[in-house]
C-alpha cells in the first residue's frame, strides 16, 4: 500500500489554491483513479485549479515533491490516458480541469472561440448555436467529455468524415508545460513561426503539459442536411455499400453502420424506427449546398440499392434526423440491457477492407465465446467492436482481453492502425510496436522527452518501456491490455 | 516507397552538413543554408493512388504538378499548392498553402504518413497509412514546415479529396469582402486587395450558379482566374487583421496570409522563451550535431 500524499505537499497545494480545491478523501481518492476504461490507478491527491496561474502551481509543486502530474477533464477516455499510475512509490497530482468551465470568447466574424479546457463539448455548440456555428468534433461523450480532453487525444466523432479530427480545429493551445512555464502553442494566424507545437501538442494525451485555454475554430451550420438510414440483409452489403460510396467520390458529413445486435439493442432502447431485422444498417448524413446535397443523396440510394440495401429512408423532417442520431449516440447505453459490462475497441483500417475484418471480428468472437457488437465508423474505416459480457461470469475476462488483442493484431496486419479517436494510453501502449519500428518509437520517444526532459507529465502513458529516456513502468496488475 | 537509397544518400551524423532540395521554389525561407552544405534529393514517383481510400503515396521529390494531373485522372486532388516546379517533399517541409486554403485548409492537414531519414541516417515512419489516426504522436505535423531541421522527408502518404464538378472565379469591387464570405458557403478562396475582392466557388454546379448570383448581387462578375500574387513579401497575420490593412497588398480573407510586392516594417514580436527553449530541445533531440539544413531558422521564417 503507498501512502497517497504526504501533508508537506497538500500544505503546499492548499496555500496555492484553497481548501476546498485539493481534496484527499476516500471518495475522491477512489473517484479520480481510474477514467472510463477498466484501468485502476492510484490518485495522490486532486486538485481543482481555477486558473492557468493554478496549474502552474500546482505543477510546480508536484515537482518540487518529486511527484508526477496527471492531468484530466471529464473522464471519458477509454484508453486509461487518465489513470494516475503510481511512480517509485508516490501517486501522482491528479490536476483535474472541469472547474475551468468557461467559454472565454467568441468571435462570430472569424469564427473562432478561447475556451477554457474544462468546457463540455456540446456545451460549446450549445453556446454558438445562435450564430450559426458549431464545434465540429463530436465524439458520443460529447455531452459530457470536455474540450480539454479532446485535444488531449485529439478526438473524432462521427461528423470527422468530412470536417476532420480535433487537430484540425483548434488554432492555438495555451499551455502550462512540464516544467511549470507557460507557453502560446500555435496561433490565430495562419503560419505560426517555428514548429507546429499546436500540432505536436494536440493527441499528446496529457504526456507534454497541459492545455489551459484552447482557440477552436467554430464551424458554420450548413445550409441543407439530409440523413438517410439504408439497411441490409448482410454486414458484407452494408460494409461494400461504405466502400462503394467513398469510391463514387462522395464525402458524407457521415458514415455510420451498426450491425444486428446493436441496432435491435438501440431500437428497444430509443424507439426511432430502426429495423428490428436488419443484419446491419447505416447512417448517412450529406450536408452543404441545397443542390450538391439532393444529388448525393440519390446518388447514395442508387449506390446502396445496388448493393443490395433492402430500403433507403430518408429522414422527413429535424424530429425524425433527431431520432436516428439519437439512436446512434445512445448506443453504448443500450448495451446495458444485453450484459451489464462492455469492453469497446477502436482500430482503424482502409475501407476498402472493412468487409474482410469484420468477418474476422465475428469469427475472433465466436472462437472466444463472445458477444460482438458492432456500431462505428465506417466512412473513416474506424471500427468500434463492442465485446459485452457479465464481469462475474468466472475467467470470462480473460477471453475478452484475448479476442480484444486478436482484433486489434487483425486490424493492424489488414494495413490498419492501433487507433482512431481513443487514444494510446495505457490500454494499448505495449502494441504500439505492432505499428511502430523501435526507430519510429525511439524518434516519438525524441519529441516527448524535448516537451517534458524530467518525465513528470503523465508517465508511462502511450510509448512502450525502452523508447523513452524515462524509467517506465509496467502496466498495473489488472490492466487490461 | 524504399527509402535505404535515400537514406545512404544522406549518410550517417558523420557524413557532415546536409540539406534535401526539392524545386527551390521557397529555397529563401528561414534563411541560406550554410555554405558547403551538400543538398540531396527525395525519390520522386507515386507509388500508388488509392481513389476508394481517398489515399495516394509518393515520393517527396514528386513535383506537385505530376500529382496533380495523376489525380485529376482519378477524378481527385490534394490540398497542396501547385507552384510550378515545386516538390511535395518542398512544400511540405516549407510548410506554406497555397490559395485555395479556405476551402481545403492547411496542407498539414492533407498528411496521414511520413517516411523520413533522420540525422543519423535512419528510416523513420510518422503516422498511419488511414484516413484517421491517433496511435502515438503525430510526428507528422511536427515535421511538416520543419524547414527540414528535424528530419529530411523521403515519402508521404496524403489524404485526397473529389475534385469539384464545377468551379467559377468572380471579382469586383465589394465595400465588404468579409460580409460577402460570411454570405456564401464555404467559398474555396475569398481574396481582397482593399478595393476589390476575388471569390472562388466550387462544387456542384447548381449550388455554384447560386453562390455566383449571391456574389453578382454584391457586384463581382464572372473572371477567368486568381489575380497575380505579389510575390515580394508573404506575411501571415490573424485573419481579423485583415479589414485593418493598408497600402498596397492582396490578402487571403478567412485566412491572414497576406502577399506583398515589399515586406512593411512592422514591430518583430520575440518568441516566448519558453518557445525558444523548447525549439532548442526539439534540434538537440532529433539533430544532436547540427547536421540538418544548418543556417536555417524556422522561428523568423513567418
Amino acid at each position: 500500500m503507498v501512502a497517497p500524499a504526504t501533508d508537506a505537499l497538500v500544505a503546499d497545494l492548499v496555500a496555492a489554491l484553497a481548501p476546498d480545491r485539493v481534496r484527499t478523501g476516500a471518495m475522491e481518492l477512489g473517484l479520480y483513479r481510474s477514467d472510463a476504461s477498466t484501468l485502476p490507478g492510484t490518485a495522490g491527491v486532486v486538485c481543482f485549479p481555477l486558473t492557468t496561474a493554478e496549474v502552474r502551481a500546482c505543477v510546480a509543486t508536484a515537482a518540487r515533491h518529486g511527484r508526477s502530474f496527471v492531468a484530466r477533464g471529464s473522464g471519458t477516455g477509454l484508453a486509461g490516458g487518465a489513470v494516475p499510475v503510481v511512480v517509485d512509490g508516490l501517486p501522482p497530482v491528479v490536476i483535474v480541469t472541469t472547474k475551468m468551465n468557461q467559454v472565454l470568447s467568441v468571435d462570430v466574424d472569424e469564427r473562432v472561440a478561447w475556451v477554457q479546457p474544462g468546457v463540455l463539448n456540446l456545451d460549446l455548440t450549445k453556446a454558438v448555436t445562435r450564430h450559426g456555428l458549431h464545434f465540429a468534433p463530436d465524439p458520443s461523450s460529447q455531452q459530457s467529455c470536455s474540450i480539454g480532453g479532446n485535444v488531449a487525444t485529439n478526438s473524432g466523432g462521427p461528423h470527422c468524415l468530412a470536417s476532420g479530427v480535433t487537430s484540425m480545429h483548434v488554432l492555438a493551445v495555451e499551455v502550462v508545460l512540464p516544467d511549470a512555464t507557460v507557453a502560446l502553442l500555435g496561433g490565430l494566424d495562419p503560419e505560426p513561426a517555428g514548429y507546429d507545437l499546436r500540432g505536436a501538442f494536440v493527441g499528446g494525451e496529457g504526456t507534454l503539459g497541459i492545455a489551459t485555454a484552447i482557440a477552436v475554430r467554430l464551424t458554420p451550420n450548413p445550409p441543407s442536411v439530409r440523413t438517410l438510414l439504408l439497411d441490409f440483409t448482410s454486414v458484407d452489403d452494408g460494409a461494400a455499400t461504405v466502400s462503394a460510396i467513398i469510391a463514387g467520390g462522395l464525402v458524407p458529413a457521415a458514415l455510420e453502420m451498426m450491425d444486428a445486435l446493436i441496432t435491435r439493442a438501440v431500437e428497444e432502447f430509443v424507439h426511432a424506427g430502426f429495423p428490428l431485422d436488419a443484419a446491419a444498417v447505416l447512417i448517412v448524413e450529406l450536408d452543404g449546398l441545397p443542390a450538391g446535397v439532393e444529388a448525393a443523396v440519390d446518388r447514395v440510394t442508387e449506390i446502396g440499392l445496388a448493393h443490395g440495401a433492402r430500403t433507403v429512408r430518408v429522414a422527413a423532417d429535424e424530429a425524425e434526423r433527431a431520432a436516428i442520431w439519437k439512436g446512434r449516440k445512445n448506443a453504448f447505453g443500450a448495451i446495458a440491457r444485453i450484459k451489464p459490462n462492455y469492453y469497446l475497441h477502436d482500430t482503424v483500417v482502409p475501407r476498402a477492407r472493412l468487409v474482410e475484418v469484420l468477418r474476422q471480428v465475428y469469427a475472433i468472437a465466436e472462437r472466444h465465446d463472445l458477444i460482438v457488437m458492432n456500431v462505428f465508423h465506417a466512412g473513416d474505416g474506424n471500427l468500434h467492436p463492442l465485446l459485452v459480457f457479465d464481469a462475474r461470469e468466472p475467467g470470462v475476462l480473460d477471453r475478452v482481453h484475448a479476442a480484444g488483442e486478436e482484433i486489434v493484431r487483425a486490424s493492424v496486419a489488414a494495413g490498419g492502425v492501433l487507433s482512431g479517436e481513443h487514444g494510446i494510453g495505457l490500454e494499448k501502449r505495449d502494441f504500439m510496436a505492432l505499428m511502430f519500428t523501435p526507430t519510429d518509437l525511439e524518434t516519438q520517444g525524441w519529441m516527448r522527452a524535448a516537451f517534458d526532459p524530467a518525465g513528470r507529465a503523465n508517465p508511462t502513458k502511450v510509448l512502450p518501456t525502452g523508447s523513452s529516456c524515462g524509467d517506465l513502468q509496467h502496466v498495473p496488475e489488472g490492466a487490461w491490455i | 516507397m524504399d527509402l535505404t537509397a535515400f537514406a545512404a544518400e544522406v549518410g550517417p551524423l558523420s557524413a557532415g552538413p546536409v540539406a534535401a532540395a526539392g524545386g527551390l521554389t521557397q529555397w529563401d525561407v528561414g534563411g541560406e543554408s550554410t555554405p558547403g552544405t551538400r543538398l540531396v534529393h527525395a525519390p520522386a514517383g507515386i507509388d500508388w493512388i488509392e481513389p476508394a481510400e481517398m489515399t495516394v503515396r509518393c515520393g517527396a521529390g514528386t513535383t506537385v504538378a505530376d500529382l496533380a494531373t495523376a489525380l485529376a485522372e482519378q477524378g481527385q486532388r490534394v490540398a497542396l499548392p501547385e507552384w510550378p516546379g515545386a516538390t511535395v517533399g518542398g512544400v511540405l517541409a516549407v510548410g506554406r498553402s497555397g490559395i485555395r486554403r479556405l476551402g481545403d485548409g492547411p496542407v498539414r492537414d492533407a498528411v496521414l504518413q511520413i517516411g523520413a531519414v533522420r540525422a543519423d541516417g535512419e528510416v523513420v515512419t510518422a503516422g498511419g497509412p488511414t484516413v484517421k489516426n491517433v496511435s502515438g504522436y503525430d510526428l507528422c505535423r511536427l515535421f511538416v514546415g520543419s524547414l527540414g531541421t528535424l528530419v529530411l522527408l523521403g515519402d508521404v502518404i496524403l489524404r485526397t479529396r473529389p475534385l469539384p464538378a464545377a468551379r467559377q472565379w468572380l471579382a469586383g469591387p465589394t465595400p465588404d469582402p468579409f460580409a460577402l464570405r460570411r454570405r456564401l458557403d464555404r467559398p474555396t478562396t475569398v481574396l481582397w486587395d482593399g478595393t476589390t475582392c476575388w471569390v472562388l466557388l466550387e462544387g456542384h454546379p447548381l449550388d455554384v450558379a447560386a453562390e455566383a448570383a449571391l456574389a453578382r448581387a454584391d457586384g463581382l462578375v464572372e473572371v477567368e482566374g486568381a489575380p497575380p500574387l505579389p510575390s515580394g513579401d508573404r506575411r501571415s497575420i490573424p485573419p481579423a487583421e485583415v479589414r485593418h490593412l493598408r497600402g498596397r497588398f492582396v490578402a487571403e480573407v478567412g485566412v491572414g496570409v497576406v502577399h506583398r510586392v515589399a515586406p512593411v516594417p512592422g514591430p518583430q514580436v520575440a518568441p516566448n522563451p519558453s518557445i525558444i527553449a523548447l525549439h532548442g530541445r526539439l534540434r538537440e533531440r532529433f539533430d544532436p550535431t547540427g547536421r540538418l539544413n544548418p543556417g536555417r531558422s524556422v522561428l523568423t521564417s513567418g
